[in-house]
């Protein structure tokens, strides 16, 4: 429990200080909804429809962005062969590189959000379902995505691999989340069970991601 | 039949391969003409679709092999992984192609039957975006292989990947299956599928089989060519070795 904290305070620390990728992030994520808005056009309505669906997207891409970074700087100044090394287990020890992942990037978008979402024009009851919707979906992105990153961590280039790894795994994530931002705002009653559902994916995920990224580190030691 | 343990020995899959494949792909010829004939001449045209509903004699095995292609992969990966079983690996890779190819044909199938039924190319139908999904799942098990160099590793993380891959098919299915649901309520597929006439069952389960057994003869003759050039890289890479020992010397 000890080595999941210091690394998580580690990581942390690494991604906020100057050369972290966690701010990058952000601005990416307010990039990519400013582009779609300019390529959409200035019709207030239209962009307020598709503000929700828009957001859930802009995360995803902008976790998926960084992604490459979870064990990159690690494996490259050799940390990554001593984490491995030394702990007693490494499924914790991915687990812990995953919430790292989320604490630095999917809290700091959802931080970001509701600015987002009134230059969207996003309807103010809809608000409330789409934090509550990124804030259970969002870990999924990032326990499947540290699992990808793990799978081509030996790889030089990797993030046109890890994104096309990722795609179809996020779908049930997009779908429930996206659903659960949309049901709740216009207040359909499945809207708890999107939301349930969205859990769901995230317990899923939090449960074999660390399993599975486990494998592919210790595949991955040369 | 020889055992797994004993197939594991590249040798004796080869004197078992070799044979066996003329037998499948004969099956498959007659199994694919006896289903055609069947299909286009010898079944009743749909009520309601006319004639267009022959698609369905192709479009509907490949969907069929779609899935079975990829549990392949998976049960394979699942073998290689845990009795590190050499020859599995090379089945899963060697499956993934023709899977992807089954796959691939599904939809297009489905894109051409779909512009008479919906009057679109596409819908974003449940079963049409899982097969979708399903294809870009392909890709990504197939680009790890492409990615690394290293083919023990590569065997490795792609099986992972496929594991991965293959418990989350029924995740991604009912996900899809739920947002079609909340968009669509109409669709062209009623609940529980559209019943079958019985006249049509034949033609099915003949093209049906005809696929399994090219899938049977191609995997195989493609574990061969697999097999052969490795062992083609190893005695290259031999050589090359012994070139720069000599160079040094």
């Amino acid at each position: 429990m000890n080595a999941l904290k210091a690394i998580i305070a580690r990581d942390l620390r690494l991604a906020f200080r100057a050369g972290g990728g966690a701010p990058q992030a952000v601005a990416f994520f307010a990039i990519i909804a400013v582009l779609f808005a300019l390529a959409v056009g200035p019709d207030l309505s239209l962009i307020s429809k598709i503000a929700a669906p828009l957001i859930w997207t802009g995360a995803l891409l902008a976790t998926q962005i960084s992604l490459d970074q979870i064990y990159r700087a690690d494996r490259e100044d050799g940390s990554l062969d001593v984490i491995i090394g030394t702990s007693d287990e490494l499924i914790l020890t991915a687990a812990a590189k995953a919430i790292a992942h989320w604490l630095s990037t999917g809290l700091p978008l959802i931080i970001a959000t509701p600015v987002l979402a009134v230059l969207l024009n996003l309807e103010r009851e809809a608000i409330v379902p789409l934090l509550l919707s990124l804030a259970i979906g969002t870990p999924a992105l990032s326990l499947i995505g540290s699992f990808a990153a793990a799978l081509a961590v030996a790889l030089p280039r990797a993030s046109l691999l890890i994104s096309i790894i990722v795609g179809p795994l996020y779908i049930p994530v997009l779908i429930f989340g996206a659903g659960a931002a949309a049901a709740g705002a216009s207040g359909d009653p499945q809207y708890g069970a999107n939301l349930s559902l969205l859990g769901a994916a995230t317990l899923f995920a939090a449960a074999f991601a660390p399993i599975a990224s486990a494998a592919a580190l210790r595949s991955n030691q040369d | 039949m020889p055992n797994l343990y004993e197939l594991a020995n590249p040798e004796r899959f080869e004197r078992w391969a070799r044979p066996a494949i003329p037998w499948l792909s004969g099956a498959t010829i007659a199994l694919l003409l006896a289903g055609l004939y069947y299909a286009l001449f010898n079944s009743p045209a749909d009520y309601q679709q006319g004639e267009s509903v022959r698609i369905m004699y192709v479009h509907v095995p490949a969907a069929w092999m779609a899935l079975f292609c990829y549990s392949t992969i998976a049960i394979s990966s699942a073998v290689g992984f845990i009795w590190k079983h050499p020859l599995a690996d090379v089945a899963a890779k060697e499956a993934a192609p023709i899977g992807a190819a089954f796959t691939f044909l599904a939809l297009f199938t489905g894109s051409i039957w779909g512009k008479p039924m919906w009057g679109a190319w596409w819908a974003w139908d449940a079963r049409l975006t899982s097969v979708l999904i399903l294809f870009f799942l392909y890709l990504g098990y197939m680009a790890i292989w492409r990615t690394f160099d290293d083919k023990a590793r590569a065997a490795r993380l792609a099986a992972i990947l496929a594991m991965v891959g293959f418990v989350n098919i029924p995740v991604i299915k009912f996900s899809v299956d739920w947002w079609n649901s909340l968009h669509q309520p109409a669709s062209v597929f009623r609940d529980g599928g559209p019943s079958i006439h019985a006249s049509m069952l034949p033609p099915l389960f003949l093209m049906a089989g005809a696929y399994m057994f090219f899938f049977a003869a191609a995997l195989l003759q493609s574990m061969r060519n697999e097999l052969m050039a490795r062992r083609i890289a190893r005695l290259e890479g031999g050589e090359k070795k012994t070139a720069a020992t000599l160079v040094e010397q």
